[in-house]
């Protein structure tokens, strides 16, 4: 499977000239990054997703001063399913507390999730995939026949069979995620390192001398970078998906501590009665998984990736 | 060709049996005995150890692990921990139909609606239809199912009564027609969604290919340029998304299944995974896995029959 050059690079190269062409700035030195974050900015939905995930972010960060409340605090017993008012924009829940200061501590565990699950998966998968793919052989035939065992399997009914094992709580949810997803990520890396090591350069740099570790390091990763960035943005709202899924059946984020998807499963039971319990943090999952798609979406066509998954 | 079918499905059975030992040793590893649940009934040391000698708890993990593989070829589940005398095979006898039925109506709706929208998108490139369509298919591909579900619930089970006293569909349940639109709307829209996206970029690869242009250079109509030429090359790389499509469709349905309150395998093995009931648990797993690689190999298998430059790769090798 070995590509004579990589097209990804060309056509990048051919946007570039296009855009300097256009750009008509013959002086100015064209990037990749630099190109693709202007392409990005040129797409419209991109840049409101963009918008949002950062947006998001700043609730997480920022929680405790947005939040007028604690996570559990219960604000006044005696009006417990208050539908929204002035007072309490999202109303209050079924032990009343402040369903808007529990929204936006759930943003905080939502892209907490997201962002420390990620970084497992990058840990394991970028290593098992260069390692798998650089070597090939044996060592390749080993790694991919695992990957290929969890890929029978479902990442969320693994992740469920994992954190009922691990039991619930945060900390279990990241760890189940990480070791469940690391698996795409090692297939992608793999195949990247696959077409890129036959390319001339690599050659050149062997015959010059350079150790595969080096190689690896120097040559192979930074041009597996765009690949990962994209897949990176996809994850981080798979991530969250599945811990808004676990916590929404009772076995991801255990209460006191609110998540959006536990929220979700909770207010279920008075649904007949009011419906603000599970609207608002339906509405935040939705929102939130609709922006990273928006971003990654056009994070992938800026960056010119073709993903094969 | 037969050498590869042999060949994949031989690599069906290492699957399983990586499934079905992934799966036991994690339940086994899960802190807890079934027969005492955190807090419940607190049973004497030696009465557990009694109840556990009785299901064979007692022996070593790899020699119960052989035994319940023999049981399991055999066809024998065994009996439900917390559903006792009922065996887990009525259990699954009478859940696994009613998530099929869901499975495959989703299913139907994601297919057929899918493929017609992405083609309808392709053939309109950049018209009304298809941003449209493709607004449609961003927002159905990112938004989980189940929180699909509770909008649906919220608006058409509560809103729309209290609007205009019209009452099409009740808060869930498994009794007829009326009980079957939403959830299936709910767990197929995702797949449906990522159908058309494929299908329609897929479409567009092949209209702007050189035998395609040839096509219509020689004067063949619109219509059959499209449906002879481009819809057949262009559904091969659509066959690929079926096998996640399964998978999305069956986990998927674990959380429909909570929302509507349907009475299919996918409530019952979420109430299982709290309640430690290991039977169910490796039953249901296994089922699915099962179900999910004899599909993975019947697409492999569908790939290599429609496209006879992969049949003759195979043969090749």
């Amino acid at each position: 499977m070995a590509t004579p050059h990589n097209p990804n690079i060309e056509q990048v190269s051919q946007a570039q000239l296009l855009a300097e062409a256009a750009d008509a700035a013959p002086t100015r030195q064209a990037s990749l990054w630099g190109d693709a974050w202007r392409r990005l900015l040129r797409n419209r939905l991109a840049v409101i997703g963009m918008v949002t995930v950062v947006l998001l972010g700043l609730i997480a960060i920022f929680a405790p001063l947005l939040a007028p409340y604690g996570q559990a605090e219960v604000v006044a017993a005696e009006l417990k399913l208050m539908t929204p008012s002035w007072n309490f924009p999202m109303g209050l829940d079924q032990n009343g507390r402040d369903m808007f200061s529990r929204m936006v501590y759930g943003a905080r565990v939502s892209l907490l999730v997201g962002v420390v699950a990620q970084i497992i998966v990058l840990a394991i998968g970028v290593p098992i995939g260069a390692i798998s793919g650089y070597f090939s052989g044996t060592v390749d035939n080993v790694l991919m026949r695992a990957v290929d065992v969890f890929y029978a399997i479902p990442q969320l009914l693994l992740v469920l069979l994992m954190v009922n094992m691990l039991g619930p709580g945060m900390k279990n949810i990241f760890i189940a995620i990480g070791i469940t997803g690391w698996v795409t990520m090692a297939r992608l890396v793999r195949g990247v390192m696959l077409a890129n090591r036959e390319q001339e350069y690599i050659k050149a740099s062997k015959v010059a001398g350079a150790g595969n570790s080096y190689i690896i390091m120097r040559h192979m990763l930074p041009n597996s970078l765009t690949p990962i960035v994209v897949a990176l943005t996809f994850g981080i709202p798979q991530a969250i998906f599945i811990e808004a899924s676990l916590s929404f059946v009772g076995v991801g984020i255990r209460p006191p501590q609110p998540s959006w998807g536990q929220m979700v499963g909770t207010g279920q039971q008075y649904i007949q009665s009011v419906q603000h319990l599970m609207l608002f943090p339906s509405l935040a999952i939705a929102t939130t998984m609709l922006a990273f798609t928006f971003l990654g979406d056009g994070l992938r066509d800026a960056l010119d990736v073709k993903m094969n998954d | 060709m037969l050498q590869f079918i042999v060949k994949r499905f031989l690599w069906f059975i290492p699957t399983i049996l990586a499934i079905a030992a992934v799966t036991f040793v994690m339940m086994n590893l899960t802190p807890g005995s079934p027969f005492q649940p955190a807090g419940a009934n607190n049973l004497r040391e030696d009465i557990i150890k009694q109840i556990e000698r009785n299901y064979g708890l007692d022996k070593p993990l790899p020699v119960r692990f052989v035994i319940y593989l023999g049981n399991a070829v055999r066809g024998d589940f065994g009996e439900s921990y917390t559903r006792r005398p009922q065996q887990v095979n009525d259990i699954i006898a009478r859940g696994f139909p009613i998530s099929l039925q869901l499975g495959g109506m989703a299913l139907a709706l994601a297919t057929v609606g899918g493929l017609a929208l992405g083609i309808l998108a392709a053939v309109n490139q950049n018209g009304f239809l298809d941003y449209a369509s493709a607004t449609f298919a961003i927002l159905f591909y990112s938004v989980p199912s189940f929180v699909l579900g509770i909008f649906l619930l919220i608006f058409f089970v509560i809103w729309l009564p209290e609007w205009t006293g019209w009452r099409p569909f009740d808060l869930g349940g498994w009794d007829g027609p009326s009980d079957w639109i939403l959830p299936t709307i709910a767990l197929g829209a995702g797949p449906f969604a990522q159908l058309a996206r494929y299908t329609r970029s897929s479409m567009i690869d092949v209209i702007r290919s050189d035998y395609v242009r040839t096509a219509r250079a020689k004067g063949l109509a619109e219509q059959k340029v499209i449906l002879k030429h481009v819809l057949k090359n262009a559904l091969i790389p659509v066959i690929t998304l079926v096998g996640p499509l399964f998978a999305a469709l069956g986990t998927g349905s674990f959380f429909v299944e909570q929302v509507f309150n349907i009475p299919g395998i996918g409530k019952f093995f979420v109430v299982s995974m709290s309640s430690k009931d290991q039977p169910m648990i490796m039953a249901v797993v296994l089922l699915y896995g099962s179900f999910l690689a004899v599909m993975n190999l019947v697409v492999d298998i569908l790939y290599g029959v429609i496209d006879p430059r992969i049949r003759m790769s195979i043969r090749g090798e």
